[in-house]
């Protein structure tokens, strides 16, 4: 299972990769794996949207159950993944590239210092999993 | 064997059966209809009428009978073997209640006759209402909703009817993590915002968790008692009366009330409402898509909001309809009466003591077969269960093999599946109800087949992992089947 030491990850599941005041977002290699197969992904925001740090973004179907996206940052939705629909399987096969999900402008770039760094939440992953 | 063309029909365990489209002969007919004498309405806009004859098959009756006739066979159902959907009570459903829905003074009936007329059909609803009554210690019940979720959106529209009678309209409802789906999406029908309420570590309630959740603008909780991971809410008459002191109410999930009947009434526990799944808890028929009957029960503070009829206990029994604070109508006439006429035949046929067996045997059962496989998978709750028991793949996870792959192969032994990755706070979830109905025969058949599974799955993951093999089809393309749905017959392409 991959953890990206330049990501952030929040306790939901969700990766953040800052770009300058933006940040990408999507769902990590644990929860694509939990997940299954995903079979259908419905934006609840639109870009234009501002977002609040724990607002559901985005609902995630798979073969097993529909999950929540829950907003890891606060801040602008600039763009979310077009490039999913008829291709959700993305999600599954790179989950950390063409798998992303939203786009949003920071507006307190120090959220994203609340979040995990790739190593603690790899231990938060496998106490989850125990 | 190239050569052997292949036939329709049951054959040892080769089946197929082509669409009917496949066999549609042109000019072949099974039944002709006589000319009618109705004129054609010539007034129909042009645009709503059809331009060439729909291109529906045509077949002769017998063989449209038989492909629904073998598609009928290839059925499973409680009437071919065990089905032991965790959290769905397939339970056995007598015969004799179908010799009764059959009588004459039953199946005549229509529900425009007046009223008088109606009074055996009438003594049977007040009777089940009667019998819910008692097995709940609730104050009064409506038979009319038409399945459980049914009765999930009136149960909460007679919350909010309550609390803005009262002054106090709110927007929130608790759901707890391990809820049906139903729950949260019927809170979010109603109007309200669904607040989801972690378990504990041990997968009961807490207390402290439902006061810290509790404010002016919580509506209630909505809460299924046993919960779905089959363990007993030990506190949730505590919990009852924080949500009470709090102003809210509390709305109680039947859908597992077959651990509890005569062992605990849900409205002593401070339930004020509660809906019946009479097709789960009284034997009725689970329809596929047919009828069901999700009747409400409710403490005396809410019965004014009731939804109209309701009946008057006069003699002779009447039909109440001037109740100025009801929710109004929920379903047509009264409900699916034929199911509630089912449900009164296992009441009676049952009796006080036989409901209270039924729900003490169905724990046993479940009990039963959480001890005889738990050297053989991880349970997810070692403690003594309710009616149902979940089991885990984390043993087998070892060898690559996954909950689905067991539901799978289980299937190769004969045997329905449980219910597979549910409840969703437990991961790889395999839920487990046995029923009261089941024999220690046929309990020890279905572990004997899983004990076997497991041992396989070290052995041979592979047969797992591409299994079934024995069923008519094979591992199906689910993610195919929900990407890429196929619904529609094309002519073009196939002829």
């Amino acid at each position: 299972m991959q953890f990206p030491p330049e990501l952030r990850y929040s306790q939901e599941h969700e990766w953040v990769r800052v770009e300058g005041d933006e940040a990408v977002i999507g769902l990590t290699d644990f929860a694509q794996h939990s997940l299954g197969d995903v079979v259908y992904i419905e934006y609840r925001s639109q870009p234009g949207d501002h977002v609040a740090v724990g607002d559901v973004v985005a609902e995630v179907e798979s073969v097993k159950a529909v999950s929540e996206v829950f907003s890891p940052v606060g801040g602008e939705l600039l763009d979310t993944n077009e490039d999913l629909d008829g291709a959700e399987e993305l999600v599954n096969q790179d989950p950390y590239g063409g798998g992303w999900l939203l786009r949003i402008r920071l507006s307190d770039p120090a959220q994203v210092d609340a979040l995990m760094d790739a190593s603690t939440y790899q231990a938060f992953v496998a106490e989850q999993d125990s | 064997m190239s050569t052997v063309k292949t036939t329709s029909g049951t054959n040892g365990l080769l089946q197929s059966e082509p669409l009917l489209f496949e066999r549609s002969v042109e000019g072949r007919t099974g039944w002709r209809p006589a000319t009618s004498g109705v004129p054609l309405a010539d007034d129909l806009p042009e645009d709503l009428l059809r331009q060439a004859p729909m291109r529906l098959p045509e077949l002769s009756e017998p063989e449209v009978v038989r492909h629904y006739t073998r598609l009928s066979q290839w059925n499973y159902s409680i009437d071919t073997g065990l089905y032991p959907l965790g959290s769905c009570t397939m339970k056995y459903n007598p015969r004799v209640a179908e010799d009764l829905a059959a009588l004459d003074g039953f199946a005549q009936l229509h529900p425009w006759q007046p009223v008088e007329t109606l009074q055996g059909a009438l003594h049977v609803m007040a009777f089940v209402e009667d019998s819910l009554k008692a097995l709940t210690g609730l104050h009064a019940v409506t038979l009319q909703p038409a399945a459980g979720a049914h009765g999930e959106l009136l149960g909460l529209l007679l919350i909010r009817a309550c609390q803005e009678s009262r002054g106090d309209p709110r927007s929130k409802i608790l759901v707890p993590a391990s809820a049906h789906g139903t729950n949260p999406a019927s809170a979010s029908m109603a109007g309200y915002q669904a607040v989801e309420v972690p378990a504990g570590p041990d997968g009961i309630l807490e207390v402290d968790t439902v006061a810290r959740l509790m404010d002016d603008q919580v509506a209630g909780l909505m809460v299924t008692h046993p919960n779905t991971l089959g363990l007993y809410e030990r506190n949730l008459s505590s919990i009852c009366k924080v949500v009470h002191e709090a102003g809210g109410l509390v709305y109680g999930d039947g859908a597992n009330l077959n651990a509890l009947m005569g062992i605990v009434r849900p409205g002593d526990l401070g339930m004020d409402v509660m809906h019946f799944n009479l097709h789960k808890t009284f034997s009725t028929p689970h329809g596929g898509g047919g009828p069901g009957a999700g009747p409400v029960a409710v403490t005396q503070e809410l019965e004014p909001f009731l939804p109209v009829p309701v009946i008057h206990r006069g003699d002779p029994l009447t039909l109440e309809w001037d109740r100025p604070n009801s929710v109004g109508r929920v379903r047509s006439f009264y409900g699916n009466f034929g199911v509630v006429l089912r449900a009164a035949s296992y009441i009676m046929e049952m009796g006080a003591q036989g409901l209270t067996h039924a729900s003490r045997m169905a724990i046993l059962n479940a009990n039963y077969l959480r001890v005889r496989l738990s050297k053989a998978f991880e349970v997810a709750f070692p403690q003594p269960c309710m009616h149902e028991v979940i089991l885990t793949d984390r043993l087998q996870r070892a060898h690559g093999v996954q909950t689905i792959d067991i539901a799978k192969r289980l299937m190769d032994y004969g045997f329905h599946p449980p219910t597979v990755y549910f409840p969703l706070v437990v991961p790889h979830a395999m839920m487990i109800e046995p029923t009261e109905t089941e024999s220690l025969d046929e309990l020890d058949a279905f572990a004997d087949a899983l004990i076997q599974v497991a041992r396989e799955a070290g052995q041979q993951p592979d047969t797992l992992k591409s299994a079934p093999s024995r069923p008519s089809l094979g591992r199906l393309d689910e993610v195919g089947a929900a990407r890429f749905p196929d619904l529609r017959y094309d002519f073009d392409s196939t002829q």
